[in-house]
């Protein structure tokens, strides 16, 4: 009959808290996701090289932010998790890892989408591809680890002592393959950069990195309100069958 | 320092007395690189091109096949528990049980490198670059491995969760270790390369001890 209640203290807050912010994130996200995308597709330029195949970039550059930014929040969160027992840290991590890979997975692919017309290949073994798709893998470690485990508590644990491991790593897997592929084809990173970057292109390009970040902080919610659901029902149910 | 040689030198000749462990490991690094050149086909020139790579994957591999069982037999019959009980501080437990590890998981590998690599026309320079690099890079294979092997040693079939969570760490030695051979081919400089390897090797062998020994804890509790 024992129902852990200061347990449950800090995530009843974070449901109010939440509650009250995601209707104006999730708004957010569909208005400028709107915005941006219109102003990416239509009203940007065409590139006098690539012409308007450089409208993927649109999409693609701000899941590559993303992607890289999640890994770090779910390492911050992990930390806080583990030092201070923080319930909603655990699964703040749990909860963004599928919404990082899902983002870290759009990079690629529409990477590749971009990469046959403009190299002619949908895969190059450049730098920045080869690190991406390595995160990529550190996001699959990480959820497969959460799944594997029964108690969760544990899992929460031994996930925040990978994702540790890994971000310390992420930095010095991205130098090392920096330093790898230079030495190998110097040429192909260059065409990468492209032209400088001018304000009909980096507004729509703004717009969309915020788009992507209401995006994301709506689907967290979603996703640790329902994890926080979850628990507590599960809980509900061992206590009557304890009873 | 006696339980930490204590542990050391009981893991050590378990692997021994165990036997068939080492000669397996051996076997299925020879057995893996022999498959490239069947695969990629005979010509010297493309062998001896890919041999440094192909020397580091394997050894990865080697070593991977043995990095579940290295906390696994202890935890099942109650060894890890009494150890994290007795005197010595987990991660000096932890690090013991590494140090012994590789020597008897990668150091064999190490010492049958320059063979294979002459099977694969790898030029002389480069094996003794190839032995090098392994002698200063691979104890990050151990190190990194441990942390896999700790975290999912309560697990059944933690093997290929294992090799998931640990491959993309690997990563950096494998680029390093095998600029290294390639440097010393093409005449470069190498020492950069094997400071780089010794930096990676120092940086894990502070990390590792500490996540393994966090691990372990969780799995013991």
């Amino acid at each position: 009959m024992a129902v852990d209640l200061h347990k449950f203290a800090n995530p009843a807050r974070f449901l109010r808290i939440s509650d009250a912010i995601f209707p104006w994130v999730s708004g957010l996200a569909v208005i400028l996701l709107a915005i941006g995308l219109y102003m990416a597709l239509f009203v940007s330029p065409r590139d006098y090289q690539q012409g308007d195949t450089v409208r993927i970039m649109f999409v693609h550059v701000p899941a590559a932010w993303m992607s890289m930014s999640i890994y770090v929040m779910m390492a911050v969160a992990s930390a806080v998790g583990l030092i201070w027992k923080h319930p909603v840290a655990d699964l703040s991590a749990k909860a963004s890892a599928p919404i990082g890979a899902c983002f870290t997975f759009l990079a690629l692919v529409t990477g590749a989408l971009w990469g046959q017309p403009m190299w002619g290949t949908y895969w190059v073994w450049d730098a920045r591809l080869t690190s991406m798709l390595i995160l990529f893998f550190l996001y699959l470690g990480y959820m497969a680890l959460w799944s594997s485990f029964d108690d969760q508590s544990k899992a929460a644990k031994a996930a925040a002592i990978l994702v540790l491991v890994g971000v310390i790593n992420i930095p010095i897997i991205k130098f090392s393959v920096d330093w790898w592929n230079t030495l190998h084809q110097p040429a192909s990173v260059a065409t990468m950069e492209g032209p400088k970057i001018h304000s009909s292109i980096l507004t729509p390009l703004l717009i969309m990195g915020v788009a992507y970040l209401a995006l994301f902080a709506s689907v967290f919610i979603i996703r640790v309100k329902s994890e926080i659901l979850s628990r507590r029902l599960r809980m509900l149910q061992i206590n009557r069958l304890q009873e | 320092m006696i339980a930490f040689w204590t542990l050391f030198l009981r893991d050590l000749k378990l692997a021994y007395r165990q036997g068939s462990t080492i000669p397996m490991t051996l076997a299925f690094f020879v057995i893996a690189v022999t498959l490239f050149p069947l695969g990629v086909g005979p010509e010297l020139n493309i062998l001896a091109r890919i041999a440094p790579g192909v020397l580091w994957v394997a050894a990865l591999l080697a070593c991977l096949l043995t990095l579940d069982r290295l906390y696994q037999a202890d935890y099942e019959d109650g060894t890890l528990e009494q150890l994290m009980q007795g005197p010595l501080p987990i991660e000096f437990m932890v690090l013991a049980k590494i140090s012994a590890h590789w020597i008897t998981s990668v150091v064999p590998l190490i010492l049958i490198t320059p063979i294979v690599a002459i099977s694969l026309n790898l030029p002389t320079d480069g094996i003794w670059v190839m032995v090098l690099s392994l002698m200063i890079g691979s104890p990050v294979l151990s190190l990194i491995g441990s942390i896999g092997g700790a975290l999912t040693v309560a697990m059944r079939r933690g093997g290929v969760l294992l090799s998931l969570l640990v491959l993309p760490l690997y990563i950096p030695v494998l680029i390093f270790g095998v600029a290294a051979v390639e440097a010393s081919i093409g005449m470069l400089p190498v020492k950069s390369h094997l400071m780089l390897l010794g930096g990676l090797s120092l940086g894990a062998l502070v990390v590792s001890p500490i996540a393994s020994g966090a691990a372990l804890r969780l799995a013991v509790e």
